[in-house]
């Protein structure tokens, strides 16, 4: 909202600099967004006379203009053409500094020397005209020489734009600011300068006013308005009304606009002769009913609403025919807009049930000054003071208009205003200090807030504070109100203790450790978008219903994704497009299941006052690492997978290859990772299908990647298991035997089964490891040579060559079981 | 009566389907698609010969000779489909490792560190400031129903207050009833609800998490981001409470010389409210073009929490108050390593992340 300080000071004295009173409107949460000093740097601008213009040779976009600007011919280059001789224009001379700190100097160019600026109004920030120079003869009747800004009659002022919240509609205009101002300043508050209806007949006599659903309209009120002349707003009150950001139209439609930005309250005026029967009904919309509205759009109205909440409910304003004349409280129509030629008008003042303009305005996407008002809440009583401010506007162009006695004012409901109590201690219970009691009255009554009762206070909201409620709610929102004129910053600060301890769950500590884990091992941790498109989500899951985002940005991004997977794919191939593809890239986060696929959709509360019973998605979380570097393959993962179970201590998952290995990986070259004791799969490991590779990364040069996926729930769990099982073992004192043994296996047979089988068949038997794995000439067909390091201790003595010939004996007898026969 | 160029067409036809299922590789597919479908089968010629005929014969032959030409195209496409299938197949087969014989101590991979997200650090450097100061830290889901994010947060549907969040809509039951969390505050709800339920109030916590909204990528906001937010519902807590722990906060957070101010603002959620803002940390407060001169920069929103929203979970607002607080934790990122353009962190260019330890 953009408000002149030479109107805001009509209502209150001000402090004593801008900065002080930016400062406290900061404060009082009217946050100013701009300041703007209008009429800085015109000083030096003066009017001149055009008394010759002639070209200059060789140059055709510009022009030597003569002008006299009081001091006798001046020479001046200039590029608009708009002009003729005789014609009074604004000269910026030589020396003079521009809005924006442009410093106007003698420049010479083709040969001709240029003494000063002509200027248009968008040069001398005056409006947004900059269709060549301003012509001044258009505006005022103007003398050569003068001041620019006297022979506008436009005084400096400075315009400020602040930022008013939605709960506080009473704000939103000049008045209300100055309310707010008034009460933190401690000074007077002035009332505007009202009409009062003229001894007439009463306006029953000439007109008719209805409401048929009271629930909808709350007060309608219309005066009639006699001996109307439209024509243009008086000088001062246009340029009040572009100093606040809107356009002067005609003297009728600028006192509405005027009345609305200084009071708060929308009126409508009609032109009377176009009101069928000179009568306004406000009423509920039959479904269908259409109306063109002033922007030319045709608007179906009452339609089922499609947004949540929403009734499809419009209120519009009829005319003696019944006809539809406006989307009450939000756009007019184009049939009874004042025009030229109006003589009589019917002005309404009205308000509407917020909530009905707020359903209606966002159904029919369409917002104006009005309806972003009335949603959030008209002051109820200010209608016909309003009209007695738009009839004082109006005389000032129209000093013969009439104001019929006796306007018709109408009820429909409006909510009574709500009475909190005030009890001793609540300010201090919700602020945590005792405010001087009258301090507090003060701030209550300059809010215009009625305060009765000793003991408990009865605080009753004045009208226009439709934000305070009843109840403990409506206790707070004057509490807020007391401690914001108050001032936060005044208020004190304590910090409060508790006896239980800060703590990560246990969940968010492995995530921790994990992390920590990952950047140990080389994986540069990445975010990709959670948001992808529908071919992204057929590239690993195409028969699968996918969770679809109804309004979505792009259609790149209208799927939620099933996957880490092709995010990093992507990330890595832009990598190695730039040559640095030499890198791993891994990531944790959410990928979403359609509930009709979940194995455990979420059911959750939804709709209105969540009354319905919602199926939401299944969000697990994945740690996914893409390994790109030159030679990373799937081994490259199986060690990678190795290091980080090492690294959590997790021991007993084995990596078994499956023929079910899910899309985007590759068919053959991934397995399973799958705890032992209770099959739990873990995730992944192995590589990316090269068919994946080719559909998200053809641009960049053709590799392996190796991939692991895990599931972070199992993870979590297998690495609490861990962290539970705290238990160590010394090893032995005595000398280890090293032995090495190579059995002939099946394939069919797991290389870490058979370690496990080597591990159990002898108590000597300190660790077991896989060195080697030959297939081959020497192998028969269908099996191949596993090859394992095992080491020998005894707890209590040194083995002898014969303990360890036993021992390795037994491991021999052991591996017969799965099969396998030492190697010769 | 001439013969018909197309009276032996459907022995044409037999003889060219044939020759399709004999092919048995890809190469030679590719070899023999000129002869079968390309200007060099008999199709082809057969259609050059159909000039010599009237327009009416013209038309029929050549209705005749189209139809097939699709047949044999349609031969000819899923002939290389079955051929690309097998290819597959024995290009995967050929390349089959049996990952359970890998010998994990001969894999040798280069020694190099990597390096954590920067928003995943600045969310630990954030937490381990709440958790010293006695939060315990939360975790909530990312879709949620409108209850959850609007309604029991006193925002019902259809108030002019949901427009203050660009919402994605997800499409799921009824329209607007499923979202993409505009805010960690639906989190808020849920450590409430299932407090109560428990009896296990009071509670201390912070949330952290992914959000979104509906706003086109700039320098300055990405369509998803990060917030943690903070809830306290205790006996006895009070505003200078909310303001003492904001006080705490900043000070530990961004350093003894960086303090904190708090100013009206509206939230549906609670009241009072105030936007929470701190000492610029780029000009310590002097005035710079960051804080447009005033010395302030906006970080988050905060209040005590309004009455509807304890009634909405049954807390017994008689007995119980708190306040909540939240903030941007890509926002604490960009302020503190001076980050231009937020996209950087959705990019993951190795340049960018290598940055980070």
């Amino acid at each position: 909202m953009k408000i002149p300080l030479s109107w805001l000071t009509e209502f209150v004295d001000l402090p004593e600099s801008v900065a002080q009173l930016t400062g406290i409107l900061d404060d009082l949460g009217l946050v100013v967004e701009g300041v703007e000093n209008v009429g800085e740097g015109l000083e030096d601008v003066v009017v001149a006379r055009i008394d010759a213009i002639r070209a200059i040779e060789g140059a055709d976009r510009v022009r030597l203009v003569t002008v006299d600007a009081g001091h006798g011919p001046l020479e001046i280059v200039c590029g608009a053409t708009n002009f003729a001789v005789g014609n009074h224009v604004p000269l910026a001379p030589v020396g003079a500094v521009l809005p924006g700190g442009f410093e106007i100097a003698a420049r010479k160019m083709r040969g001709v020397t240029s003494n000063g600026m002509l200027c248009s109004a968008r040069e001398l920030g005056l409006s947004d005209d900059h269709e060549g120079l301003y012509l001044l003869d258009d505006v005022i009747a103007p003398e050569v020489g003068q001041p620019l800004l006297g022979a506008l009659g436009v005084a400096r002022d400075v315009v400020l734009d602040i930022s008013v919240e939605g709960n506080r509609p009473d704000a939103w205009s000049v008045l209300g600011v100055a309310r707010d101002l008034a009460t933190r300043l401690g000074r007077p508050l002035r009332d505007p300068a009202l009409a009062v209806p003229d001894a007439t007949e009463d306006s029953s006599s000439f007109a008719a006013a209805r409401i048929d659903d009271p629930d909808l309209c709350g007060r309608l009120t219309v005066s009639v308005l006699r001996h109307v002349v439209v024509g243009p707003s008086p000088a001062h009150l246009a340029r009040r009304l572009t100093l606040a950001g809107m356009r002067p139209i005609s003297n009728v439609v600028d006192a509405s606009n005027l009345v609305m930005l200084e009071l708060g309250q929308p009126t409508h005026p009609y032109d009377a002769a176009h009101v069928a029967g000179r009568a306004l009904r406000a009423r509920r919309a039959r479904i269908g009913e259409v109306l063109t509205t002033l922007d030319g759009v045709v608007r179906v109205l009452a339609q089922p609403g499609r947004g949540l909440g929403d009734t499809g409910e419009d209120c519009v304003i009829v005319d003696g025919d019944d006809r539809v004349l406006g989307l009450a409280g939000i756009m007019g129509g184009a049939a009874s807009e004042i025009s030229a030629t109006t003589t009589d008008v019917l002005l309404e003042a009205a308000f509407f049930d917020p909530m009905t303009i707020a359903r209606s305005s966002k159904r029919h996407a369409l917002r104006s000054e009005a309806s972003n008002r009335f949603e959030r809440g008209v002051d109820p009583e200010l209608a016909l003071t309003a009209v007695g401010r738009f009839v004082a506007l109006l005389r000032e162009s129209n000093p013969d208009v009439v104001w019929m006695a006796a306007p018709l004012d109408v009820a429909g409901v409006v909510a009574p205003a709500p009475t909190v109590t005030l009890r001793d201690g609540d300010l201090a219970r919700a602020l945590g200090v005792d405010l001087d009691p009258a301090d507090v009255r003060a701030i209550l009554e300059g809010l215009r807030f009625q305060v009765s009762g000793d003991g408990p206070w009865r605080v009753t909201a004045p009208s226009a504070r439709l934000d305070v409620r009843t109840g403990a709610a409506g206790r707070a929102d004057v509490i807020e109100e007391i401690a914001r004129l108050y001032g936060y910053s005044r208020l004190p600060r304590r910090t409060p203790a508790w006896s239980a301890p800060g703590a990560l769950s246990d969940r968010q500590r492995i995530r921790r450790r994990l992390r920590d884990a990952m950047v140990d091992l080389g994986v540069h941790e990445s975010w990709t978008p959670t948001l992808g498109s529908d071919d992204d989500f057929d590239l690993l899951a195409p028969e699968q219903p996918r969770v679809r985002i109804t309004n979505p940005l792009a259609a790149e991004e209208s799927v939620m994704r099933s996957s880490l997977l092709v995010g990093l794919v992507r990330a890595w191939a832009r990598n190695a497009e730039r040559g640095l593809g030499d890198v791993m890239l891994g990531e944790l986060g959410n990928v979403f299941l359609h509930p009709d696929v979940a194995a455990a959709p979420r059911r959750t509360r939804g709709g209105v006052r969540g009354a319905v019973s919602l199926a939401l998605p299944q969000e697990n979380e994945r740690f996914s690492v893409v390994m790109g570097r030159v030679g990373d393959d799937a081994r490259t993962a199986v060690a990678t997978w190795a290091a980080l179970a090492g690294r959590l201590g997790i021991h007993d998952v084995v990596v078994r290859s499956f023929d079910d290995v899910p899309r985007g990986l590759h068919p053959t070259r991934t397995a399973h990772l799958i705890e032992r004791g209770t099959n739990r799969r873990v995730g992944f490991v192995g590589e990316v299908d090269p068919a994946l590779v080719d559909a998200l990364a053809a641009a960049a040069p053709r590799r392996r990647l190796g991939v692991l996926d895990l599931d972070l729930d199992v993870l979590v769990d297998l690495a609490l298991d861990a962290e539970a099982d705290q238990f160590v073992t010394v090893p032995s004192r005595y000398p280890a035997a090293i032995v090495d043994l190579a059995f002939v296996v099946a394939q069919e047979v797991h290389a870490v089964d058979l370690a496990e089988v080597l591990m159990a068949a002898s108590e000597f038997v300190e660790d077991v490891t896989l060195f080697d794995v030959y297939r081959g000439e020497h192998v028969p067909a269908g099996a191949r040579s596993l090859a394992y390091n095992v080491r020998f201790s005894s707890a209590t003595t040194t083995m002898s060559e014969a303990d360890v010939a036993r021992a390795r004996d037994a491991l021999i007898d052991a591996a017969r079981a799965l099969g396998a026969e030492l190697r010769s | 009566m001439t013969t018909s160029p197309l009276a032996e067409l459907s022995a044409h036809a037999a003889s060219l389907l044939a020759r399709i299922d004999e092919v048995t590789t890809l190469a030679e597919l590719t070899q023999q698609e000129p002869h079968i479908v390309g200007k060099r089968s008999i199709l082809s010629a057969l259609q050059k010969s159909l000039g010599g005929l009237a327009p009416e014969e013209r038309k029929a032959a050549g209705a005749q000779l189209q139809e097939v030409r699709r047949r044999i195209d349609e031969a000819f496409a899923a002939r290389r489909g079955v051929l690309e299938a097998l290819a597959r197949a024995q290009a995967l087969e050929a390349d089959r490792l049996d990952l359970g014989d890998v010998v994990v101590t001969q894999v040798r991979v280069p020694l190099a560190a990597g390096h954590p997200g920067i928003v995943a650090a600045t969310q630990r450097q954030l937490e381990d400031v709440f958790v010293a100061m006695g939060f315990v830290v939360a975790d909530g889901p990312e879709v949620e129903s409108d209850w959850y994010n609007f309604e029991a947060l006193n925002i019902p549907p259809a108030h002019p207050a949901r427009g203050m969040w660009d919402t994605f809509y997800v499409d799921l039951g009824e329209p607007e009833t499923v979202v993409l969390r505009t805010h960690t505050s639906p989190t808020q709800i849920h450590l409430m609800e299932r407090a109560v339920l428990e009896g296990a109030l009071p509670i201390h916590s912070v949330m952290p998490g992914r959000c979104y909204r509906r706003d086109t990528p700039d320098a300055r906001h990405l369509a998803a981001f990060h917030q943690i937010e903070g809830l306290v519902v205790d006996r006895g807590i009070a505003f200078a409470d909310l303001a003492g722990v904001i006080e705490t906060f900043t000070h530990a957070y961004f350093g003894p010389d960086i303090s904190s101010r708090l100013r009206p603002a509206y939230f549906p959620f609670t009241e009072p409210s105030a936007e929470f803002e701190i000492t610029c940390t780029i000009c310590r407060g002097q005035g710079c073009r960051t804080c447009s001169q005033t010395g302030w920069i906006e970080l988050g929103g905060c209040g005590m929490l309004d009455p509807a929203v304890l009634e909405a979970v049954g807390v017994d607002g008689d007995e119980w108050s708190g306040f909540a607080f939240g903030f941007g934790i890509d926002r604490c990122a960009q302020m503190r390593h001076q980050i231009a353009d937020m996209r950087a962190l959705i990019d993951n260019d190795v340049r960018f992340l290598r940055q980070f330890s």
